[in-house]
């Protein structure tokens, strides 16, 4: 019957995504809640090497299935071949990143499973009483939560918002299997085609990855003075995020877009200039864990969901934390250099 | 050929507010509107039909009977044909009874089967469910290839050519027709309605579907076919405990948030 928890690991380029090991952290905590075992599945080409460390970071059980035509996301080819091994190994429970594949292949398989899928999840527990799976997720614009289960069909299938858990450490002592998947040729034939990947290079930290995101919207006024966003994301090593109206005045490109119409990222530290923080807005940026408002407007919604906010001018606000950023660095950087030296004397 | 487009009518979130102490949306604007991502599609439709000959655009919805407005402005926007699924047993259907109705329609006589050379638009998600799993089930459920948050599609010689952007750039996937796309904002530039447009699609008849017209039974859509349920809805705790503080000349704000920030770990 049923049994087990399963997360899909997620490759980019040949190199496992650490968003892999947010879903083992994930899937551990339920795994142990009904007492069964966690695995974690990856389709790949030369993914092998990665096994120990999934182990090390969770996983009972590894999953590899290793072909040449599995090294980059082709939907169709995926589908048919994470159908093919759930229906093997028969999981109560998949989890896979609502990231771009994740969002993508988890609708794909369950279709043909034709079972139930819940999007972007933001907690995950069991219910004991029937140790099925709860899954709650924002809905109406992150206004309201829900709780959804799936009572009946199996698996339990849903797809988790990145960086609303941390890995677990690595555990060296940790042993498990690793299973490697072989299929007939003709499963990996598809008439799909990858053409090739282009990086953008706009965007040195991507907005969904990053710990720290910088944001802003219309009262940055201009270009030139949404430049002050760029120049303290670099301080800080921060991608750089955009309310919609950034975005339709030009002032940078649509990926950066955070909110209903954009991306929903949820950061360790969000900060947010000169934005007012519509509804559409905060959807896509509530759940980050620290949240730092610069607004003139005292009475702006975005003071609501922060946890400190400088009323002001923006246009001295953001120089001055720059500034002190700036010497904060300098100082540490001499200060190393100094005990470089010293460790020399 | 045939573009279908997958069109939701969703709430209008233009000026849309928080209640303060609910922490719920009060919608000031109470019209529905084409979700703005369907909008794209159909307008990539539109172009598509513009470039190639013999292209006919079809939106299909699945809601309340009020979403022929929705279908309604469609035609206004150039679709030549729109369909609506509406009857009591499509109520309570989640994205995957939802899928099955829409994917019936797209192999039933109602619109005439899907061809070998068809092509189905819809948006990446929708603004009000957010799931962005319609698209992908209808393709698994029609077993044909899928390929999701594109900004731009080339067709030549009945073979699709789309960019697909993800976390660290842009994908290029190559495929054969019959395919689905599903594609975010950076597509295109919806245009507005024409007066001649809105004078057809006013006179328009919009031909309504029920389970039984899809040969589709009870059990597999509405609440009895979807393998989903809610079963707790409540509100999160929005507001925090803020620390508000004044600009002024002495610099305080924004020492205080550097220590704040560097007290909680996060710089």
């Amino acid at each position: 019957m049923y049994k087990g928890v399963m997360v899909i690991g997620e490759q980019r380029g040949g190199k496992l995504h650490p968003v892999t090991y947010e879903l083992l952290a994930r899937g551990r905590v339920l795994a142990d809640k009904l007492s069964e075992e966690l695995s974690c599945v990856i389709l790949g080409y030369g993914m092998e090497q990665f096994a120990e460390e999934i182990i090390q970071r969770g996983a009972d059980i590894v999953y590899i299935v290793d072909n040449p035509t599995l090294k980059n996301f082709l939907p169709l080819l995926y589908t048919r071949v994470l159908t093919k091994l759930t229906q093997e190994v028969k999981p109560g429970i998949v989890l896979a990143a609502a990231t771009t594949q994740g969002r993508t292949i988890m609708p794909l398989v369950a279709a043909k499973l034709d079972t139930g899928l819940t999007a972007d999840c933001t907690e995950l527990d069991i219910d004991l009483k029937d140790k099925s799976l709860l899954q709650t997720r924002p809905a109406i614009g992150g206004n309201v939560m829900a709780t959804i289960k799936t009572p009946v069909s199996r698996p339990q299938m849903a797809t988790v918002r990145p960086k609303s858990t941390k890995p677990l450490p690595v555990n060296k002592g940790k042993e498990g299997k690793v299973i490697l998947k072989d299929y007939e040729t003709n499963l990996f034939s598809t008439c799909e085609e990858f053409l090739g990947f282009i990086k953008d290079t706009t965007q040195d930290v991507n907005v969904q990855d990053a710990d720290i995101v910088v944001s802003g919207g219309k009262g940055l006024k201009t270009r030139d003075g949404f430049c002050m966003i760029e120049d303290l994301a670099s301080l800080i090593n921060a991608a750089v995020g955009a309310t919609r109206d950034a975005v339709d005045l030009g002032w940078i490109e649509y990926p950066h877009q955070i909110g209903l119409s954009g991306k929903t990222v949820s950061p360790k530290l969000y900060i947010a200039i000169g934005l007012s923080g519509s509804v559409q807005h905060l959807a896509g940026m509530q759940t980050s864990e620290t949240i730092v408002a610069i607004n003139k407007d005292k009475d702006a919604q975005i003071f609501k969901v922060a946890d400190y906010g400088i009323v002001g001018d923006l246009f001295e606000i953001v120089p001055e934390l720059i500034e002190k950023l700036k010497n904060k660095k300098e100082g540490k950087d001499s200060l190393q250099k100094r005990s470089e030296i010293y460790d020399k004397v | 050929m045939n573009i279908y487009i997958l069109l939701k009518q969703v709430p209008g979130t233009s000026d849309v507010k928080m209640d303060e102490e609910t922490g719920t949306m009060i919608r000031t604007d109470r019209r529905n509107v084409i979700n703005p991502l369907d909008e794209n599609a159909l307008a990539e439709a539109i172009r598509l039909k513009r470039a190639l000959s013999d292209v006919e655009v079809t939106a299909i919805s699945m809601g309340p009977p009020h979403a022929q407005r929705a279908l309604r402005e469609a035609i206004a926007l150039g679709a030549d044909k729109a369909i609506l699924l509406s009857h009591k047993g499509f109520g309570g259907s989640d994205t995957l009874a939802t899928s099955k109705a829409l994917a019936k329609a797209l192999l039933t006589s109602v619109n005439g089967r899907l061809g070998k050379n068809d092509l189905i638009l819809c948006g990446e998600r929708a603004t009000d469910g957010e799931t962005g799993q319609v698209g992908p089930m209808v393709a698994a459920i029609l077993d044909i290839p899928v390929i999701t948050f594109v900004r731009k599609i080339t067709l030549e010689d009945y073979l699709l050519t789309a960019e697909r952007v993800v976390e660290e750039g842009l994908e290029l996937i190559k495929t054969p027709l019959p395919a689905l796309v599903t594609v975010i904002k950076d597509i295109n530039q919806p245009e507005f309605p024409t007066l001649a447009g809105k004078l057809n699609a006013k006179s328009r008849e919009i031909p309504i579907f029920s389970p039984d017209d899809l040969g589709i039974s009870n059990n597999e859509v509405g609440l009895r076919g979807s393998p989903t349920r809610v079963v707790k809805i409540f509100k999160p705790k929005l507001s925090r405990d803020v620390i508000m503080h004044q600009q002024d000349s002495s610099g305080a704000a924004v020492d205080n948030l550097i220590s704040f920030l560097e007290k909680r770990g996060a710089i």
